[in-house]
């Protein structure tokens, strides 16, 4: 309620600020935004963008393609900028960026970057990640992060155990609130939900350096060690408190059986907080945020961040120019964050606004971002190459469905996939 | 001279001429983006398409892809068993429709239906039907059999099976069309003369009738081909190609490999293998077949 209450008034000042600026927005271009956000709470967020660039007198075109990952809004993208008609940003992110750069239709935006102090405001690692040869294609808009355990206190409470910290007290829990009859674990049988558990498990039970020598450099020798055993063993024992309904079910599917008592905890991103928030739930009361067992003192990132195309027309590249600074002012990141669930990616934001789990969230990006144990997500993209991160998601993804598969097998074919370039 | 009857052509460039366009669009949009697909499995193409020649590299690391031999092994079950099974329903359904019962408009409505529907369709309901806490298990378990399983859908060495379940039952209506219209062409007098002979009613089919149904069974056999090679939308909507990739074929490999991975040369290399096996099966039959009809 009170979010959308804002969103309302934010809007009638953007539009209020349009008439003022009427006069001077004399180079009104077009921005058209290819994005995926159209759940519930995305779609709020995309709309506080919007008025930010109506505001600024520029016409907006919507480009939304339903899907979740974003797998069919990639493939009009790419006959978009194959056939020389491409949006002027588009939701890519990670290694995707370079990847993207690469192929030549990316258009710098330092100029913007450099007015508006990007350097000093984001982390480095962010930030490198968002510049193709020195040069930034790309503007964030937040900070997810993907280490979550979600929970329903009143479950909890019932079962007569605590929310766990560690992987022994994971299992501990499960197995009480397998005793209590609900469904220890939420999960949706979708590949990448597999590997957004496996990597919290990975990063719980290996610890931050085996995380960013396995997952991040993909080193052989880390990707066949004895860590690597463990963390595919516990892993594996996570699905014995998944339902067998599980195949195939959507991740909000799942965050809607913690928020309705039916299961008790979640692995997922902090996405999750807009589906509990949209049910009227309030954090720390009717649901539990906590760090995924055994990774309090890590952060493992998701950066959404829009990509900049290059543009023929003047009028659009100005109108391009003014979506990225936009898209950066801490007015368009607090809007954005509070409707999306995540934390602005700027670092010195006044965070009143936010929720208790938001605040941690920040407290604890700030800190891993100083001991070093900020990570770039792998399940979401922002750690590998396309196709290596597909081939390890094969490989963590069969590992999860085959019972008769080892831990030694799903190493050797994770090694084996993490070859591929 | 002697026959002005026959119209004599006195433009003859004029059906050139009309058919030109046509056959220069198919020429381009069909050969031509064959041709285009054969080059980029041969270049480095990444994200976008990019011309650099990097001979048969892709089709090394498609071979080399323990994904895409899931992918084939799971098209030579689902082929088989779609086809085999969806042809054989079929002809059992329409000899027992030819049986000359009563309401056999209304049943050959019933059994044709499914082909109404899109694979989408199919797969969405029979992907309730066959979830182990939504479908069949779930039903006969509250029926009071607790330990009835049926849980193919989440069993990665099962779910192809499912696949096929599903396509049977939405194809066998339309096959089952086919052969009763192939039926009901055959001359009542062949069979009456059998009849008169002393031959048993399955002798006759045996015999007779099922031999003559031939062409039927030529143009089921390359539309159900057909429809197994580029089986898609089925597995998309009923498994998305999981648990895992459990249920891939080669056009979801295909899709995943040159959309969602950033790999086009890859799945480049993987339509020409499919178009490949499609040429290598259906050319030798396609003319085997109009041949003797000469």
């Amino acid at each position: 309620m009170s979010t959308s209450n804002l969103v309302v008034r934010r809007l009638a000042g953007a539009l209020a600020a349009a008439g003022l600026m009427g006069a001077t927005a004399a180079q009104a271009g077009e921005v058209e935004v290819l994005h995926w956000w159209t759940s519930g709470g995305e779609a709020k967020a995309a709309t506080a963008l919007k008025g930010k660039l109506l505001a600024l007198g520029h016409t907006w075109r919507d480009f939304a393609v339903a899907g979740g990952g974003g797998d069919s809004a990639m493939t009009v993208l790419k006959s978009r900028v194959v056939s020389g008609n491409a949006p002027a940003a588009a939701q890519i992110k990670g290694p995707s960026i370079q990847e993207w750069a690469r192929e030549g239709v990316l258009a710098p935006i330092d100029d913007v970057a450099k007015a508006n102090n990007w350097d000093t405001l984001l982390p480095k690692s962010i930030a490198d990640g968002l510049k193709y040869k020195g040069s930034y294609v790309a503007a964030p808009v937040n900070v997810h992060r993907v280490n979550w355990l979600w929970a329903n206190p009143a479950v909890f409470q019932k079962a007569g155990v605590k929310v766990p910290t560690t992987w022994d007290e994971f299992f501990t829990a499960a197995e009480a609130l397998k005793k209590a009859g609900v469904i220890p674990v939420a999960h949706g049988g979708q590949n990448w939900q597999d590997f957004t558990t496996f990597e919290a498990v990975a990063l719980g039970v290996g610890g931050t350096d085996f995380y960013k020598k396995a997952l991040v450099q993909l080193d052989q020798g880390t990707l066949k060690s004895a860590t690597m055993e463990k963390v595919l063993a516990t892993f594996k024992k996570v699905k014995d408190y998944t339902d067998r309904n599980a195949a195939g079910r959507d991740w909000n599917l799942a965050t809607a059986m913690v928020i309705n008592g039916q299961a008790g905890m979640q692995i997922m991103g902090d996405w999750a907080k807009g589906e509990f928030l949209a049910a009227g739930k309030v954090p720390g009361k009717d649901f539990v945020c906590s760090p995924a067992p055994g990774t309090g003192k890590a952060y493992t990132y998701n950066v959404d961040s829009f990509a900049m195309f290059k543009l023929k027309n003047d009028a659009n590249v100005k109108a391009q120019k003014d979506l990225a600074a936009a898209i950066m002012s801490p007015e368009f990141q607090e809007v954005f964050n509070l409707n999306k669930g995540s934390i602005p990616v700027r670092l010195n934001m006044d965070l009143a606004k936010f929720d208790d789990c938001a605040k941690q969230s920040s407290a604890d990006f700030v800190a891993s971002s100083k001991s070093g144990a900020l990570l770039p997500s792998i399940a979401h993209g922002m750690a590998a190459p396309s196709a290596a991160e597909g081939a390890i998601k094969d490989a963590v993804s069969q590992f999860w469905n085959t019972d008769k598969m080892t831990p030694k097998e799903a190493m050797d074919r994770i090694a084996s996939a993490a070859k591929q370039k | 001279m002697s026959s002005p009857a026959t119209p004599r052509p006195n433009q003859p460039w004029l059906p050139k001429l009309v058919l030109a366009p046509s056959f220069l669009l198919s020429f381009l949009f069909i050969y031509g983006l064959i041709a285009w697909n054969g080059y980029l499995s041969l270049s480095a193409s990444r994200l976008l398409p990019n011309y650099e020649f990097v001979g048969v590299e892709q089709y090394v690391n498609l071979f080399d892809s323990e994904r895409w031999w899931v992918a084939l092994t799971n098209l030579g079950i689902f082929g088989t068993l779609f086809i085999g099974c969806g042809m054989a329903l079929g002809l059992f359904l329409a000899i027992l429709l030819d049986q000359k019962i009563r309401a056999e408009g209304a049943l050959r409505t019933i059994y044709l239906y499914p082909m109404a529907l899109s694979f989408i369709v199919t797969g969405t309901a029979w992907k309730w039907i066959l979830n182990p806490g939504l479908g069949i298990e779930n039903v006969v378990r509250q029926w009071g059999f607790e330990n009835f399983t049926f849980d193919w859908l989440i069993n990665p060495e099962r779910a192809i099976y499912t696949v096929v379940i599903a396509g049977v039952w939405q194809s066998s209506g339309f096959v089952m069309a086919l052969f009763l219209a192939g039926l009901r062409g055959i001359d009542d007098s062949i069979i009456k003369a059998a009849q008169v002979d002393g031959a048993s009613l399955p002798r006759i089919y045996w015999r007779i009738i099922i031999p003559s149904l031939r062409p039927v069974f030529f143009s089921t056999l390359l539309v159900l081909a057909h429809i197994a090679i580029k089986s898609f939308d089925l597995v998309i909507a009923l498994t998305n190609g999981g648990p895992g990739f459990a249920t891939d074929v080669p056009a979801t490999f295909m899709y995943s490999m040159a959309f969602s991975r950033g790999q086009i040369g890859l799945g480049a290399a993987s339509a020409t293998v499919m178009l490949a096996t499609i040429a290598a099966i259906v050319v030798p039959y396609l003319y085997s077949e109009l041949r003797t009809k000469r």
